[in-house]
């Protein structure tokens, strides 16, 4: 289908708040102050798994400007009720800790340095307990019991927004097609070093009881997740305002002990108390990455992946928060990306340990699925001698094919057209001259030698959840759009009122997007997995289409004396198709003084489309010393209609961070096992990407135009880094010329595999 | 209480404080960073603070020219010394933005904007020592900001347009 040209979309329009951020006025949580404000801080546990046998928190309470240290013997009785974790079971503090850094008692004061004095002045006895790391070991029949809530370790499955999550995935007969396979590669694989989001703001909230209701401003990117997930917890009515977010990635949504402790101490205190995280929390409480490993066994025939029979495990670390919901999003999204393949079983769980807390982010089951599935079936892959990126043409699922998403009900994939977009990315990257076969170095110069990979992916979750929106037309010629997304650096505010100036035919600047509050607008789940392009943009688009037509009625009406269909409005000036120079303003069509016009939008989720993304890698290992480099990256997308190539430039080269395509080669969380702690707890420790370390990035952006909606854009920043780790994979093990998986690829790991450690 | 008197000029404004050994309200304590200084005593929040350790960048602001990290100067160390930061660099009067601040607004130099302040300070010193920078120098010079929505392919289109104008 050709291409449209439209005023706004596709067109780059400078940020909303552009000005704002350069010159340091736009406001983030921790600039911002309430009036009888108190700053809260935890006294969290230097063991991984304890008792706690003594508490005397005497001395902290009497210390001038402290206003409440709880702990698990004086919770306000409406606090004690309160569950956390997912389903929730877990009290929100009891007389055991279950990792380094879990809450022992939360303490509100007039100021940070008191609220740390008075951490210091609880006297805590523990009686340490053994604890359990690993997934394998916690599902163990004699494993130690972490919560009597969770027997076995296992998080019991749950359901959401009305939905059953998808944990087990049954179709067709897998033993059969096993058994008649060309290839068949069994093994397990493992993505599990917790590696950290880390958004550069950190995380924080701000909250106080109004009238018998939470209000929160809260650093989150989806303010309606945030009230929903706390409200789930609490069983408390919240509202929730934003102000700029210093990025989430997914990461910052829900927050939810950080939310828990905080509420708690304003229903204590009846003030509003502000939990705003250092860095080094960040690093090591806030929600990391989940972990997982995967037993599996898949078949491959004609090229083709015919069979996956397997369990996958999630690690959620001491508290579970979405793990299901990745899972099912995650089991979805394997039968996207190996379209062809009938054949399934494959069962999964959320397990806890006695490690850091796990939480969404970015690539939200996906990425984890890509790193351990993809390895896998590249090894049956390179058996069969098949180059991947066939393997990947081949395999990737097309219009007809269909999966079981999340909600575990079926969706047949429509305009699912990627193969061009796949094939041109391979050309761009110059795959056929790099890829001289499996297991083969692209060259070699001395010590160092080059190897190319490639990974890919696929998310339905554009379509994700129902969501609403109002455009609200003022007779001034000024619109208003109700929409509660934050700005959380994807420029989605931004983009949706290019989407309402594109229907009214006015300036951007003549559209105001109301600031992000759950109280000032419908619902809608905000922007994640990619969703708010295609789910939020229809409902925009048809709340605008919606408020055009009643103005163009009114001006029918009450002017022109015609069908409203024959009139127009450009400018903020409405005019008969036949007769434009004879126009009216937009005030001649509202017939009475000071009323406005508001059009209603609505989307109804439906998973019956993916989006897709490429990863070309090609990596330099030295023989040496191990060290790995990136030398190139190109990613390729379809991404329908572009509707700001420089925000949708931005979030594929976002893929580095987020713990996301960087999880392949730099970025973990290091655990000591001998105390359990994380030894990653600041910005140097923790190994992340710096200016000077960024390879060339390259890009295919294709513009396909299927019909889903008017503007045809499908999101794809969510999903940008997520096939990296694996693409990395596969060129490190091209480079040294023997399969290799390890996340992150780190020297001590490549000397291992060259046979040198 | 020991006390002394440290005179600060702030984005052009004359400031006069007494500070001290003791923590009361009202006197800079000796450990007080540079930053807390500016953020909660002057309400010049436009530099943020992530880390408070040196290590990400987003405090940055010029004392006498030279970008800093804020979290890790302290406030009593500064006395005589003249502070730019990022809300003064437009001109008070025009509003005119600095050729930095426009070109990351053109260049589209940012996502969540949370790091900005502190790059383009780190920008501006090292174009106020070195107009003209190659891109590996602006690398070099912004490896101590840390931008985790990865805008730094923009930033570096941004920084290296204003470094190829002929004067700033
Ligand atoms: S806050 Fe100062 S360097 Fe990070
Ligand atoms: S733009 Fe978000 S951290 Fe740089």
């Amino acid at each position: 289908m050709e291409k449209k040209p439209y005023r706004h979309i596709g067109v780059n329009r400078p940020r909303i708040d552009a000005r704002e951020i350069v010159t340091g006025k736009a406001i983030f949580l921790d600039d911002f102050k309430m009036k009888e404000m108190l700053q809260a801080k935890v006294l969290r546990s230097p063991y991984p798994h304890a008792k706690i046998t003594r508490i005397d928190i005497s001395k902290a309470e009497v210390l001038p400007g402290i206003h409440a240290v709880l702990t698990h013997k004086n919770l306000p009785k409406d606090v004690q009720k309160w569950r956390l974790g997912n389903p929730p079971l877990i009290p929100v503090l009891t007389d055991t800790v279950h990792y380094v850094g879990d809450a022992v008692a939360l303490v509100a004061a007039d100021s940070v340095e008191i609220a740390l004095e008075a951490c210091d002045l609880i006297e805590v006895e523990y009686e340490q307990l053994e604890p359990v790391y690993y997934t394998q070991d916690a599902v163990k029949p004699d494993a130690v019991q972490i919560y009597p809530e969770l027997p076995g370790n296992i998080v019991p499955e749950i359901e959401m927004v009305g939905e059953k999550m998808l944990t087990h995935l049954v179709r067709g007969d897998v033993d059969k097609a096993l058994e008649e396979a060309d290839y068949v590669e069994e093994g397990v694989y493992e993505y599990k070093k917790f590696a950290s989001p880390m958004a550069t703001e950190p995380p924080g909230v701000i909250m106080w009881m109004d009238k018998g209701i939470v209000k929160a401003y809260a650093t989150t990117q989806a303010p309606e997740v945030y009230n929903m997930t706390l409200n789930m917890r609490t069983g408390m009515k919240v509202e929730t305002k934003t102000f700029n977010v210093g990025g989430s990635f997914g990461n910052k949504s829900i927050m939810q002990t950080t939310s828990a402790y905080a509420l708690a101490l304003a229903v204590a205190t009846g003030r509003p108390v502000k939990m705003y995280l250092t860095k080094s929390e960040q690093l090591l409480i806030h929600d990391m990455r989940i972990g997982c490993y995967m037993d599996c066994k898949i078949g491959l025939k004609d090229g083709i992946v015919t069979a996956v029979k397997g369990k996958w495990y999630l690690d959620a670390g001491a508290l579970n928060d979405l793990g299901h919901v990745q899972i099912a999003v995650g089991m979805g999204e394997m039968q996207v990306a190996l379209g062809k393949c009938k054949n399934w079983d494959m069962d999964a769980k959320v397990v806890v340990t006695n490690h850091v807390q796990t939480g969404s982010v970015r690539g939200f089951g996906g990425q984890e699925v890509k790193s351990t599935l993809m390895p896998l079936v590249m090894r049956a892959v390179a058996k069969a001698n098949i180059d991947p990126v066939e393997f990947c043409i081949n395999n990737f699922s097309e219009t007809g094919d269909g999966w079981y998403w999340r909600d575990s009900q079926w969706y047949t994939a429509r305009e699912q057209e990627y193969k061009h977009c796949m094939r041109s990315s391979a050309e761009k990257f110059g795959w056929s001259e790099s890829w001289k076969g499996w297991n083969k170095p692209t060259r070699v110069e001395g010590n160092k030698v080059y190897g190319v990979g490639v990974s890919m992916h696929g998310n339905a979750d554009v379509g994700e959840d129902n969501c609403e929106a109002y455009v609200r037309l003022e007779s001034s010629g000024y619109v208003y759009l109700h929409n509660s997304i934050p700005e959380a650096g994807t420029g989605q505010r931004s983009n949706l009122r290019k989407y309402v100036a594109e229907v009214l035919d006015i300036e951007v600047e003549h559209v105001i997007v109301v600031e992000p509050s759950t109280e000032n607008s419908p619902w809608d789940l905000g922007p994640a997995g990619s969703r708010s392009t295609l789910t939020t943009g229809h409902a925009v688009t048809v709340a605008a289409e919606d408020a055009r037509k009643q103005l163009l009625e009114g001006a029918a009406k009450n002017i022109f004396h015609c069908p409203f269909e024959e009139l127009e409005t450009t400018d903020g000036m409405i005019y008969h198709r036949d007769n434009p120079e004879n126009k009216v303003p937009w005030i001649a069509a509202f017939e009475h003084f000071g009323l406005t016009i508001t059009g209603v939008g609505t989307y109804y989720s439906d998973y019956s489309k993916s989006n897709f993304g490429i990863y070309f890698s090609e990596v330099e290992v030295d023989l040496e010393t191990g060290i790995t480099k990136l030398v190139r990256v190109l990613v390729g997308s379809d991404v329908g209609q572009i509707i700001d190539p420089a925000t949708l430039e931005m979030q594929v080269h976002g893929g580095f961070g987020a713990a996301a395509a960087d999880s392949g080669l730099l970025e973990e969380s290091v655990l000591d096992e001998y105390t359990g702690r994380l030894l990653t707890g600041n910005l140097i420790d923790y190994k992340w990407r710096t200016f000077d370390e960024f390879p060339p990035f390259d890009m295919v952006i294709e513009e396909g135009q299927p019909e889903i909606s008017r503007f045809k854009a499908i999101g794809f920043g969510e999903i940008s880094g997520a096939p990296g780790p694996a693409s990395m994979m596969m060129a490190i093990s091209n480079a040294i010329g023997k399969e290799f998986c390890e996340y992150p690829a780190h020297p001590r790991a490549i000397l291992k595999a060259l046979g040198k450690a | 209480m020991e006390t002394k008197f440290i005179a600060l000029t702030v984005n052009g404004k004359k400031y006069e404080f007494l500070s001290g050994s003791d923590s009361i309200v009202g006197i800079v304590p000796w450990n007080e960073t540079l930053s807390d200084t500016l953020r909660q005593r002057l309400d010049l929040t436009g530099s943020k603070e992530a880390c408070g350790e040196g290590a990400c960048g987003c405090c940055t602001v010029l004392v006498d020219n030279r970008a800093v990290s804020s979290c890790m100067t302290l406030t009593s160390d500064c006395n005589g010394k003249e502070i730019i930061t990022i809300e003064g660099l437009e001109d008070p009067v025009t509003g005119e933005l600095d050729p930095l601040q426009q070109a990351f607004i053109d260049y589209y130099a940012f996502q969540c904007g949370f790091c900005t302040p502190g790059i383009i300070m780190a920008a501006k010193g090292l174009l106020i020592k070195n107009p003209h920078p190659t891109e590996e120098e602006v690398k070099d010079a912004l490896s101590g900001n840390q931008c985790r929505c990865i805008s730094q392919y923009h930033v570096i289109d941004a920084v290296m347009h204003v470094s190829k104008q002929i004067s700033i």
